[in-house]
């Protein structure tokens, strides 16, 4: 009993001027943040952060349980949980750690290589169905879209389809690399995926005459971005700050560039 | 004798264990469903034919949905009923027994391999051979899923059917074979019937495996919520809908509720086939 008690309390003893940071939510911020944690424990090894996915929405709930210090989102925070805080008495704070930019892809065999806005939307919602009424090969356009509750479907949904729905029949992929695979295997495929998913398995688009690239989501040009956030419960403070600034400076913010994300500022020029 | 009583309350509460979890499972689905149905009337919601839940406004419509779970059901148990009951007659009946030993365990292997592996295969794989053959526009659709969901269903119609056809008293093939009846007529004629009730219990089983299976159609069912004209359109099953959403859904939002309320309908279902399964298994004996 007593060797019990004693392995107990060196089980314990390593917690002890440790610190601990949990973060939860947005599988889009997930690889950022689990790099960044990386570095960051080996820079601090008695800081313990943990890292888990979930999606904004577990995220943002855990954040207002308590239960996690940080809540990665791929979307703002919904009125829904806003008031969910403002009952709980906890004021939850937004920082942009990155960009993503929404890149549209097609099977690299399709000869479409520009479409405008207008153009995805009217695919979207089922008004064209036919790739040659974009310019394309004759055949049916297989639309591809993510979820309804997925951070990335709210952005496109935001930007595109302006209050339109998706065509009943789009099939409904449940991640970024499930788009990808599906539209790689399927020639007559149109889908959307986060810049950092892009690969050569799948030909991007220009959207209304601009390639998506990290430089032209920074500048502006190109139209369907987004931020990705991370939520704390107030101001950050203590190490919880001092995770997010390694994030936001420049080094931070090379990890998310390497990851394919654009960074909150461009790295300045020397 | 104070020992032994005492290791019979600490079983008793061990095997209580299965039972509280349950409840607790049911209780918190249903309590989860009820708000939903505050905000969405019960017949809009069980007749509905669209699923927008991020629409404004709105549309929880459960039909699409379970037509996708209702469709790859079926589909699957066309592709697993004829096979595994063959296999089950084949193993019970006509194989040998070195034939049987290097066989069954194949069968039973099907069961141990995750989902997951499955829906992979199917998504990388499968889809894209289904949509050259049958040159539909996409792979991901009810009849790929069926035919994954057929696959991993086999082993437990297989198994539970040659349990079935095993326990078939030998007398009574003995007798059937001195009347002058044949190993085929043996089998299909006395042993099938006299162990009807076993196969249909593995049949509703199988279904309610197929019913209940999320990854897999998570991955290769398509998930577009549609009531499918046709086995080659994309279909969301029920299980998918809650598998894909939960993870991005504001906590405490209709969605959120309705999601439960689709988990209510989904546990009704299994209950269902569960209740069924025992049923006939009781009208055996």
């Amino acid at each position: 009993m007593r060797r019990f008690c004693l392995f107990i309390l060196f089980s314990l003893f390593p917690l002890y001027g440790s610190k601990t940071v949990t973060i939860t939510g947005s599988t889009t911020v997930l690889p950022i943040a689990q790099y960044a944690a990386e570095i960051f424990m080996q820079r601090n090894p008695e800081v313990n952060i943990s890292v888990r996915g979930g999606g904004s929405g577990v995220g943002i709930a855990n954040l207002l349980d308590g239960t996690t210090d940080i809540a990665n989102a791929s979307r703002p925070i919904k009125e829904k949980e806003l008031k969910r805080a403002k009952e709980k008495g906890i004021n939850p704070v937004a920082t942009i750690i990155a960009k993503d930019g929404i890149a549209v892809i097609v099977h690299p065999s399709n000869p479409v290589t520009a479409l405008t806005l207008e153009q995805i939307r009217k695919i979207y919602t089922g008004e064209i169905s036919n790739w040659k009424e974009v310019g394309g090969n004759p055949g049916t356009i297989v639309v591809v879209s993510r979820d309804h509750s997925s951070g990335t479907f709210e952005v496109f949904k935001k930007m595109v389809l302006e209050g339109e729905k998706v065509r009943p029949d789009a099939i409904m992929a449940a991640s970024n690399k499930a788009v990808l695979t599906t539209v790689a295997k399927t020639p007559g495929a149109i889908g959307y995926i986060g810049l950092g998913y892009l690969s050569s398995d799948v030909k991007a688009v220009k959207v209304d005459g601009v390639y998506p690239s990290p430089e032209s989501v920074v500048s502006g040009k190109y139209k369907l971005a987004r931020p990705l956030y991370m939520y704390t419960r107030g101001k950050p403070s203590g190490v919880v700050k001092e995770f997010i600034d390694f994030i936001l400076s420049p080094e931070g913010q090379k990890i998310v560039k390497e990851l394919g994300f654009v960074p909150v500022r461009l790295p300045e020029e020397k | 004798m104070k020992r032994e009583s005492i290791i019979e309350i600490l079983l008793f509460t061990v095997s209580l264990f299965s039972l509280v979890s349950l409840m607790g499972i049911v209780l918190s689905i249903f309590g989860e469903a009820i708000p939903f149905f505050r905000e969405v009337p019960f017949l809009d919601f069980i007749t509905g034919k669209c699923w927008y839940p991020t629409s404004e406004p709105p549309c929880f419509g459960l039909l699409p949905l379970l037509a996708g779970s209702i469709v790859v059901t079926i589909g699957a148990m066309l592709v697993s009923l004829p096979i595994g009951l063959g296999t089950a007659l084949y193993l019970s009946e006509f194989a040998k027994p070195g034939v049987r030993e290097i066989l069954k365990p194949f069968v039973e292997l099907l069961a141990g391999i995750p989902s997951v592996i499955y829906g992979f295969f199917g998504m990388v794989i499968l889809a894209p051979l289904v949509q050259k053959i049958f040159r539909v526009p996409v792979g991901l659709n009810a009849f790929t899923a069926s035919l994954l969901l057929g696959v991993m269903t086999l082993p437990t119609i297989a198994s539970i059917a040659e349990d079935a056809l095993n326990s078939v008293p030998v007398t009574l093939r003995e007798a059937s074979l001195a009347l002058g009846a044949t190993k085929w007529e043996t089998a299909t004629r006395i042993v099938l019937p006299a162990a009807k009730s076993g196969i249909l219990t593995s049949i509703v089983l199988g279904a309610g495996r197929a019913a209940g299976e999320t990854m897999t159609v998570l991955m290769v069912a398509g998930g577009a919520a549609v009531i499918p004209r046709s086995i080659f359109q994309p279909v969301r099953p029920i299980t998918a809908t809650i598998a894909a959403e939960m993870g991005e859904v504001a906590m405490g939002s209709v969605h959120y509720h309705a999601l439960f309320a689709l988990a209510a309908v989904l546990f009704l279902s299994t209950l269902c086939f569960n209740i069924l399964a025992e049923r006939i298994k009781g009208r055996e004996g």
